[in-house]
């Protein structure tokens, strides 16, 4: 029998490599790659909770989940508010955040403390703010609508959260707006504009001090100088900043589920999987709304890996 | 005048205006939060318009409503508060016994399959997670592991290792490799080099990562709804004021006092440690 050889270096290397990331890989597996794979498998089978017991690998696949999921009432309109949802609080949280980082960029006195307090909404549990806000809005008790009437003229109540048109008449034109859908907006935007705000401003106190020095010196106009200097080197983060706000706005649950429990026009997917699972115990047809869902996500992943991707990569090397 | 004098004056004031409007915007709904929690809510009902009272008029009543035991009265915070610290606290420690050596594997050592590594944590991190919620809600209602605190903390692992390695890999990436080699030079094996050498220096990343993985654990609601609603026993803060507040049993004043008792911890810790976090989660972003 011949002695084991002695393992090489690069052997070693790729062993401990592989022994360390183990534990990682073994939870990932287990609590997240698994079960979404499951999910597939879920969502071609018909299956309630009562009868679970039956489903197994070898059940019989139908395509009737989908089929329900993508006939039934309201599927399109929940698309299209994620859609809108998204794409809202996605601009407006960038927005903000900019303009935030944009004016706490140069020292004053109490600057942390301003920085820290701008980052509050986003670390804050989502419970917690979701009720003060519902408080806040509400129609008997809340403070906008008393102020409202009292300072603005309000004639009466609005019920931000549970109203889905509100009429509005500007010069003489009269029209509907989402009322329920913009202020979710409002508060997805107020909630996530930090985590934008954290990551332009970290970006921006790494532009070079001396290239809008000398566009001083040449008279150029802080909108010239944003124009040119600023927003050249902030590209690449806005754009990663919109993907991302992007993917983790339209997978969201909690928020709209908090605020309005996805009514008065604000269904977004996400909750409207959780009804089917949670009010019908409908585990088929709860994949099936997930699929869809994640069908979007990965085509929206394309794009990010398509574009984004190597850019990013690069960055990271220097 | 000149354009670039007029809009350096314009911005100058502009600016202060922003920061103004940002630090109310940002501040007002905890002020107001807490400025209800100590209020009666006879009071409240009567002016709600009332932002500020004075101590006078304060009370602590709703914050003993909302800590006593249920069996006693009260909406047994006190319980919520036990069962978020252990999960969080097990999740967080768990998290960085599995993200150390992963982290350290992925910044240093070369192996087969480390390049596919990183795209199965980006798609886990931007994974849907009420995805995942559906297969894990029947296997756990099979495994009978719903509505046990165990079950959740599992998941939260799952959760926040893919972020927390790739934040302790940027920074253990800023490390020199020549320390590691001395060290085994000296007769280190790689575990002890781990424990003796990068673990110390890397102390401030292992901190900020410890402090946002708790507060990804405390903050959670969707799973904790998922999987612990049926017995009030094991709710979380987070948890629990969700299903009080859907309701009218409980008076708002002392709901606002559990949003408190569950914002307080969060916000402590973060002013604790801000600019540790802050770094922490925005390393690399400012190469580009």
């Amino acid at each position: 029998m011949a002695a084991r050889r002695p393992l090489t270096r690069r052997q070693q290397e790729n062993r401990a490599g592989l022994i360390y990331l183990s534990p990682t890989l073994v939870v990932v597996l287990v609590v997240v790659v698994l079960p979404i794979l499951w999910t597939v498998m879920l969502a071609f089978q018909r299956i309630r909770l009562i009868n679970l017991r039956r489903a197994g690998f070898f059940g019989e696949y139908t395509l009737a989940n989908l089929e329900l999921v993508l006939t039934s009432p309201g599927f399109w309109s929940s698309l299209w508010t994620t859609l809108a949802y998204t794409i809202g609080a996605t601009f407006f949280s960038i927005l903000f955040g900019l303009v935030a980082a944009l004016a706490l960029r140069r020292g004053f006195r109490g600057r942390n403390l301003v920085r820290a307090s701008v980052l509050l909404p986003y670390v804050a549990p989502v419970v917690a703010v979701t009720f003060v806000w519902e408080i806040m809005l509400s129609p008997q008790f809340g403070i906008a609508n008393n102020w409202g009437t009292r300072f603005l003229g309000w004639d009466r109540p609005i019920a931000f959260l549970s109203q889905r048109e509100y009429e509005v008449s500007l010069f003489g034109w009269h029209f509907d707006v989402p009322l329920a859908l913009l202020t979710v907006i409002a508060f997805e935007a107020w909630r996530y504009f930090p985590f934008a705000f954290l990551f332009l401003l970290a970006r921006l106190q790494a532009v070079p001090r001396d290239l809008e020095e000398a566009a001083l010196v040449d008279g150029a106009a802080p909108t010239q100088s944003f124009r040119h200097i600023l927003l050249p080197q902030l590209g690449p983060v806005i754009a990663l900043l919109t993907v991302l706000r992007f993917i983790m706005t339209f997978n969201k649950f909690d928020d709209v589920y908090l605020l309005t429990g996805g009514g008065a026009g604000t269904e977004v997917v996400s909750v409207r999987v959780f009804q089917f699972l949670t009010a019908r115990f409908d585990i088929g047809a709860a994949s099936a709304q997930a699929l869809v869902l994640a069908a979007g996500l990965i085509v929206l992943l394309a794009v990010y890996l398509r574009f984004m991707a190597p850019r990013v990569e690069a960055g990271e090397e220097n | 005048m000149d354009r670039a004098v007029v809009e350096t004056r314009v911005f100058g004031i502009l600016r202060r205006v922003v920061i103004a409007v940002l630090v109310v915007v940002t501040l007002f709904p905890f002020l107001y939060m807490l400025m209800l929690s100590l209020r009666p809510i006879e009071q409240v009902l009567q002016s709600p318009g009332k932002l500020w009272v004075g101590p006078a008029e304060w009370t602590v009543s709703t914050y003993r409503e909302v800590l006593t035991p249920a069996g006693r009265g009260g909406q047994g915070f006190l319980r919520f508060l036990a069962n978020s610290a252990i999960v969080s606290v097990a999740a967080t420690a768990l998290t960085l016994l599995v993200s150390i050596p992963g982290a350290y594997a992925v910044s240093r050592l070369r192996f087969a399959g480390r390049r596919q590594v990183h795209f199965l944590f980006l798609a886990v991190y931007l994974f849907p997670s009420i995805l995942l919620a559906i297969p894990l809600f029947v296997l756990f209602t099979r495994l009978g592991l719903r509505g046990s605190l165990a079950g959740l903390t599992i998941v939260y692992i799952a959760q926040t290792v893919p972020v927390s390695i790739y934040m302790l890999r940027n920074y253990l990436s800023t490390i020199p490799v020549s320390l590691e080699e001395a060290a085994a030079l000296d007769g280190y094996t790689r575990l002890q080099t781990i424990r003796k050498v990068i673990l110390p220096l890397a102390a401030p990343a292992v901190a900020a990562n410890a402090l946002y993985v708790f507060m990804i654990a405390w903050n959670e609601f969707l799973f904790a709804l998922l999987f612990l609603v049926e017995d009030r026993a094991d709710w979380t803060v987070s948890l629990g004021l969700a299903q009080l507040s859907g309701g009218i049993e409980v008076s708002k004043t002392v709901l606002m006092a559990g949003s408190v008792v569950l914002t307080l911890p969060i916000v402590v810790l973060f002013f604790a440690a801000e600019r540790l976090l802050t770094e922490g989660l925005t390393a690399g972003a400012d190469k580009g």
